[in-house]
């Protein structure tokens, strides 16, 4: 059984009067350890797939099987729970909390995991900075760290909740070239250690990074299903 | 989330604006202090109104001599001559409800001793019931007696301001005093009364017999009085009517006729006091509600563009799992702990300026628990309405448009 099903999915927009359609109905499965690359250009409906993916948004039509659970209809708190449990979420942007130190925002996701207390946060979060080398960062402010010590930041708060995949949006796009390699690295070891890793990007040099490729193109997907 | 977990969340975020989180906290701060220490101001010039009145002495009911008319012409509040000391001896020997009764002839002279002169704001003829009537001791010395009083002698007693102002801190018992050059005995000093409700030095004062003031100083043969002073066992409205009903009998007045006396009690004399003292409480209070309505919706607004500014962080809390329920705790408990804070120092900051107000005005501040309770718990609510729809909106946001918020 793979970790991801989707069957069909379609997703619609109203806006006003014009309807947008970024997903004409996409059939995907994705087996747990898998290392894939979302690819397409802007527009073509891949962060739509994504934030499906990620259960931040509901399909229109169509199914989706997470771990063989149903959960296209799913409602707000549910996916929240979900978004929780099973995913860590990398952004281009990063996304830290201004004026919080690296530690804070890597316990950030537990704060919503029931009966995790403040040792065992902690605890969970200096583990998750081990992994990704930053444990001499703890006390600074993301003002006070590099992009690509931002985004291994970011990193460790996706690991902190021990997640089955880890999202990542366009994670290179606002670092240079030697960041982008660190990063693209530490995808690599996640990978290695168990971990699916999906990242959605218009790069092909990332894309070639990964396992396997899948190209998106107006709403459909091209090849790699 | 836990409460605990809310709280820490909200105290962080706070912490992280500082100069934002004062500002916004200073409205609820003014409004809080200003509700207790307007409350604290307005019951103690109440209080001390009460105590003013108080003074006067407890259940005393006041007659006054009513105006004379002759053919339709009035001469004026206290003209009319027929209220006499015998009316005195006749309440006192018939009215069971009146626990003492003293007659009062006002007097108006210069006293002397030694080579200092004074004229007192009161000087009055009275009889040894008067002690009992305005509940006032002696406190060196003793009263004239009832004997004083029946053959006229030339004693006195005089008020703390007369015994500092001539005597200084020498004793005045026993010496003499020249009241209109005629020597007079001082026999007592009394107690330290304090300003009146009208704002007079109760302590100016020159008791003698009232047969000695009226005969020897005003040199008239007749007893009528400028105002007689009755204490009043409890029950003052039944010693108001029967007195009322003796006077008018022993004045010979028909059923039509009206009284050619007026009768005042004290309690009347309070309750208008503190009827306009608490209206004046209460339009204070009212005020200082609005500035605190006023700082709610400063926090409201604080707490609107914090939603806004903050709408990245709110879809990233959503991302990693925050529930709509836990955005809206999270920005209501900003908002509360924002007007609780400001509650407790608003609070501290309102007693201590009644204090300051109370010291500077010198007026008793009458600072209640009740206030300060229903203020905090007032705060709190403010915390909560005016915090609740910026929660409400922050708590609907869409995770996915939040996060792409520039």
């Amino acid at each position: 059984m793979p970790l991801i099903a989707i069957e069909g999915v379609t997703k619609v927009y109203h806006l006003g009067e014009v309807d947008i359609v970024p997903l004409k109905g996409v059939s995907l499965a994705i087996e747990a350890g898998e290392s894939v690359a979302i690819m397409g250009a802007s527009g073509s409906g891949k962060t739509t797939l994504m934030n499906i993916i990620g259960c931040m948004d509901r399909p229109t039509s169509g199914t989706y099987l997470l771990d063989g659970r149903d959960v296209s209809k799913a409602g707000p708190d549910d996916r929240a729970a979900l978004r929780n449990r099973k995913f860590g979420f990398v952004f281009q942007s990063f996304n830290l909390l201004a004026r919080t130190s690296a530690l804070e925002n890597v316990e950030l996701p537990l704060l919503y995991r029931p009966g995790v207390g403040s040792a065992e946060r902690r605890r969970r979060a200096l583990a998750a900075l081990d992994r990704v080398g930053l444990t001499d960062r703890l006390g600074h402010h993301p003002s006070q760290l590099s992009g690509g010590q931002q985004q291994r930041v970011a990193i460790a708060r996706a690991l902190v909740t021990d997640p089955a995949v880890i999202l990542a949006d366009e994670p290179t796009g606002n670092l240079d070239s030697a960041s982008e390699k660190e990063i693209l690295a530490l995808f690599s070891q996640l990978h290695a250690a168990g971990i699916t890793v999906i990242l959605v990007t218009h790069n092909p040099d990332i894309g070639a990074h990964a396992g396997r490729l899948i190209r998106i193109r107006d709403g459909r997907i091209v090849e790699g299903a | 989330m836990s409460f605990w977990k809310i709280f820490v969340l909200a105290i962080r975020s706070l912490l992280r604006n500082k100069v934002r989180t004062a500002l916004t906290m200073l409205g609820i701060v003014i409004g809080i202090a200003s509700v207790i220490a307007m409350v604290a101001i307005g019951q103690g010039a109440s209080t001390m109104v009460q105590d003013q009145i108080n003074s006067m002495g407890r259940n005393i009911v006041m007659i006054w001599p009513g105006a004379a008319s002759s053919g339709g012409f009035s001469y004026g509040g206290g003209s009319s001559t027929t209220l006499t000391v015998e009316d005195a001896e006749a309440i006192r020997r018939e009215i069971g409800s009146v626990r003492a009764v003293a007659p009062v002839i006002r007097a108006r002279s210069q006293i002397m001793y030694g080579g200092q002169n004074w004229v007192p704001q009161s000087m009055m003829g009275t009889s040894p019931a008067f002690v009992d009537v305005r509940d006032w001791n002696v406190r060196d010395g003793s009263f004239f007696t009832e004997a004083d009083v029946a053959s006229a002698n030339k004693v006195c007693v005089i008020g703390q301001t007369i015994a500092e102002t001539l005597f200084g801190s020498d004793s005045p018992l026993q010496k003499t005093i020249r009241i209109k050059n005629m020597p007079f005995t001082v026999l007592g000093v009394l107690d330290r009364k304090g300003t009146s409700a009208m704002g007079q030095d109760q302590d100016d004062v020159v008791l003698a017999p009232w047969t000695t003031v009226k005969k020897t100083l005003q040199g008239s043969a007749f007893s009528n009085v400028d105002q007689l002073l009755a204490s009043a066992h409890e029950d003052t409205a039944r010693a108001v009517e029967e007195v009322t009903a003796l006077l008018r009998q022993r004045h010979r007045l028909g059923e039509r006729e009206d009284s050619d006396f007026r009768i005042l009690t004290m309690n009347e004399m309070a309750n208008t006091a503190t009827q306009t003292s608490q209206v004046m409480t209460l339009l204070l209070a009212i005020i200082a509600s609005i500035s605190l309505v006023v700082g709610g919706i400063g926090i409201m607004n604080i707490m609107l563009v914090s939603v806004v500014e903050r709408t990245r962080e709110i879809g990233l809390r959503m991302a990693v799992g925050a529930r709509g329920r836990d955005i809206l705790l999270q920005f209501l408990m900003e908002a509360i702990a924002i007007s609780v804070t400001a509650g407790g120092i608003g609070m501290a900051l309102g007693v201590s300026s009644a204090w300051v107000i109370s010291g500077v005005l010198k007026w008793p501040a009458a600072i209640s628990a009740p206030s300060i309770a229903i203020a905090f718990a007032f705060s709190c609510a403010v915390g909560v309405f005016f915090g609740f729809y910026p929660a409400l909106r922050a708590s609907r946001l869409d995770p996915i448009e939040a996060l792409r918020h520039e």
